[in-house]
């Protein structure tokens, strides 16, 4: 009674459990007053477009179309089932998503472990990592590309002239079967340090007397990273990976600032955006964008069923 | 003699062991701090490439073998970006497109994570629900639909387009971070407000907005960032020089003085750093604040 009163300062003297129903009512609507900013830019932004674009993908739109869109049902649908520029453009986009991910939970965790462990300078190198993530992608594209450079860039010096490895200098972005790696390359320099803090968080958490247990046991290092950090870092692992994937799939700036909108090397995001934008053919833009967003909850729906699989 | 000679001998014995251990320490620790060495290469060697670029003169830059230190240092691609109208003007769009942005996007999402992180109503979890899957929305997605409504609205090509635009993924992200720095606050605090008969609003920017600043803070560089650094919208909703944010320019770099040369490298590597320089700044001073708001919004994803 005494704390209804007290969080109820301008309750009207009337029964305990009508004021307590009027104050339920006013914080309530006090609570949506407070969202009602929010869910509005959410409308707007967000609810209205993701509508708007499910529409459009079952119509004709042009934006330079004075007639206004034509619903033609699911003729862009079937398009895009036999558009192999579409499906080359999945193609691609899985590839770099299998080839980043791989490299960047390898190496995060690499650098992860190093960085939980006592140096001089730790402190220093958690900054360092920092940076690459902080940067915004266009430049750390413009940088790579111009160390990819194929008469002037420092990565055919190095491997050409000084090291040689290579005997002829290589056109790391031009040439097709470098093109993938090249960009992926920089994705994976740009990502692992973000990838390795995520982890290092999870490593945190792991209380020291395990390990010290486990020491006394007689577990060497090895199997103390078997059996005590990996099953450990499982969490940490999951949301990072769940994370990592949903970027790459939608991957966008690294790819266009590297290739514009070149047929070979082009992810889905870029060929939807070209589709919209370049060609104004805004109605199957819209299915092709329709496309990215059912693939990608794909992939979720994978990781989270096969998540509760392996918890039951 | 004897009997004090032996304790001694033990001593000196015992010191040169642990003199022989801390060496075989050292001796043991030097794969771990190659390996230290190496990640710090891998990280900081693109950097350091941007920057060697970019004060190098173009008849060094654009020959070879490739210098790996500038022989004639130059601030002459600086000078050339700095006095380059369109570079200044897309920096100066990017701070306020980023600024207003952020302020925004903490204005509004302030709101909504006190309503969700202090308030127990029905409709609470949905929205919080609804929140989470706008962080995880692709922009793409929404292009073509937001395309079409800029354009229709009079917007197109204009910086309004962008801090309305930008708002997408900032704001989700501000309002799921700043409801856990709410939740976390003593509800003590709050009561006593109220007991002196404060209203909600002044419970709320008297009493937990100054205890919540921290989290604004975290979430307004997370959010600045964000927008300092988004391409994909400033691309389709943009046409004009005049318009451009930084990464654009970046991207569309068009040299002061042609040399000659296909692509100003030079120039494009200053107009690099001068873009990344206010980054790294408030990456290194705000350090632990970035690091605690990634976390967060990662791990409670």
């Amino acid at each position: 009674m005494a704390e209804q009163a007290a969080v109820n300062p301008g309750g009207e003297g009337e029964g305990g459990p009508l004021r307590a129903s009027d104050l339920t009512r006013s914080r309530t609507r006090t609570a949506w007053l407070l969202l009602l900013p929010t869910l509005l830019v959410v409308a707007v932004v967000a609810a209205f477009p993701l509508g708007q674009t499910i529409y459009l993908s079952f119509t004709n739109e042009r934006l330079a179309d004075l007639q206004g869109p034509e619903w033609i049902g699911l003729d862009n649908y079937r398009r895009l089932l036999e558009d192999d520029d579409f499906h080359n453009t999945i193609w691609v986009t899985v590839r770099f998503t299998f080839i980043t991910i791989i490299a960047e939970f390898i190496l995060g965790l690499v650098v992860a472990l190093v960085v939980n462990s006592q140096f001089k300078g730790r402190g220093l190198m958690r900054t360092a990592m920092l940076v690459p993530w902080a940067i915004p992608t266009v430049v750390s594209a413009q940088m790579w590309a111009w160390m990819y450079n194929d008469i002037y860039g420092v990565f055919n010096d190095l491997l050409n002239r000084r090291l040689g490895i290579i005997d002829q200098n290589i056109a790391w972005i031009a040439d097709p079967d470098y093109a993938l790696w090249a960009v992926a390359a920089v994705d994976i320099w740009k990502t692992t340090p973000f990838v390795a803090l995520l982890l290092l968080a999870g490593l945190q958490v792991i209380p020291e007397d395990i390990y010290e247990a486990a020491r006394v046991d007689g577990a060497n290092k090895l199997q103390q990273f078997y059996k005590i950090t990996l099953p450990l870092l499982v969490p940490a692992i999951v949301v990072t990976l769940i994370f990592r994937t949903l970027d790459s799939l939608r991957v966008f700036d690294v790819f266009y600032v590297m290739f514009g909108a070149r047929r070979d090397t082009m992810p889905m995001a870029v060929y939807a955006q070209n589709t919209i934008v370049a060609f104004s053919r805004t109605g199957y833009g819209s299915a092709i964008a329709v496309a990215i967003f059912l693939i990608i909850a794909i992939f979720v729906v994978i990781y989270v069923t096969t998540l509760r699989v392996e918890r039951s | 003699m004897t009997a004090t000679a032996r304790p001694q001998t033990t001593e000196a014995a015992a010191e040169r062991s642990q003199v022989l251990d801390t060496v075989m320490n050292v001796i043991k620790r030097i794969p771990f701090y190659l390996l230290v060495v190496v990640i710090a290469v891998y990280l900081m060697f693109p950097f350091y490439w941007a920057f060697r670029s970019s004060i190098t003169p173009d008849a060094d830059l654009f020959a070879t073998p490739v210098q790996y230190f500038p022989n004639n240092p130059t601030l002459e691609n600086y000078r050339a970006v700095l006095s380059d109208d369109n570079f200044i003007r897309a920096l100066g769009n990017s701070a306020i497109v980023a600024a207003s942005v952020t302020l925004l996007a903490l204005m509004v999402g302030a709101f909504a994570s006190y309503a969700i992180g202090r308030f127990t109503f029905r409709g609470r979890t949905p929205v919080l629900y609804i929140v989470l899957a706008m962080t995880m929305f692709p922009q793409i997605a929404v292009l073509g639909s937001l395309y079409t409504l800029i354009t229709e609205a009079g917007l197109y090509n204009s910086l309004w387009a962008l801090i309305f635009t930008y708002m997408m993924f900032t704001l989700p992200f501000t309002v799921w971070v700043l409801t856990t720095f709410f939740q976390q606050m003593p509800k003590e605090l709050e009561e006593a407000a109220y007991v002196d008969g404060a209203t909600p609003f002044q419970v709320f920017y008297k009493v937990l907005l100054p205890l919540a600043a921290p989290g604004l803070v975290t979430t307004g560089l997370l959010a600045f960032i964000a927008a300092w650094n988004e391409f994909l919208f400033a691309l389709s909703f943009t046409q004009t020089p005049d318009k451009f944010t930084v990464t654009l320019a970046i991207f569309r770099f068009e040299p002061q003085t042609a040399g000659g040369f296909e692509i100003a490298w030079g120039q494009i590597m200053a107009a690099t750093i001068i873009i990344t320089l206010p980054l790294i700044i408030l990456t290194l001073i705000f350090q632990r604040r970035i690091l605690a708001g990634l976390t967060a919004g990662a791990v409670k994803g």
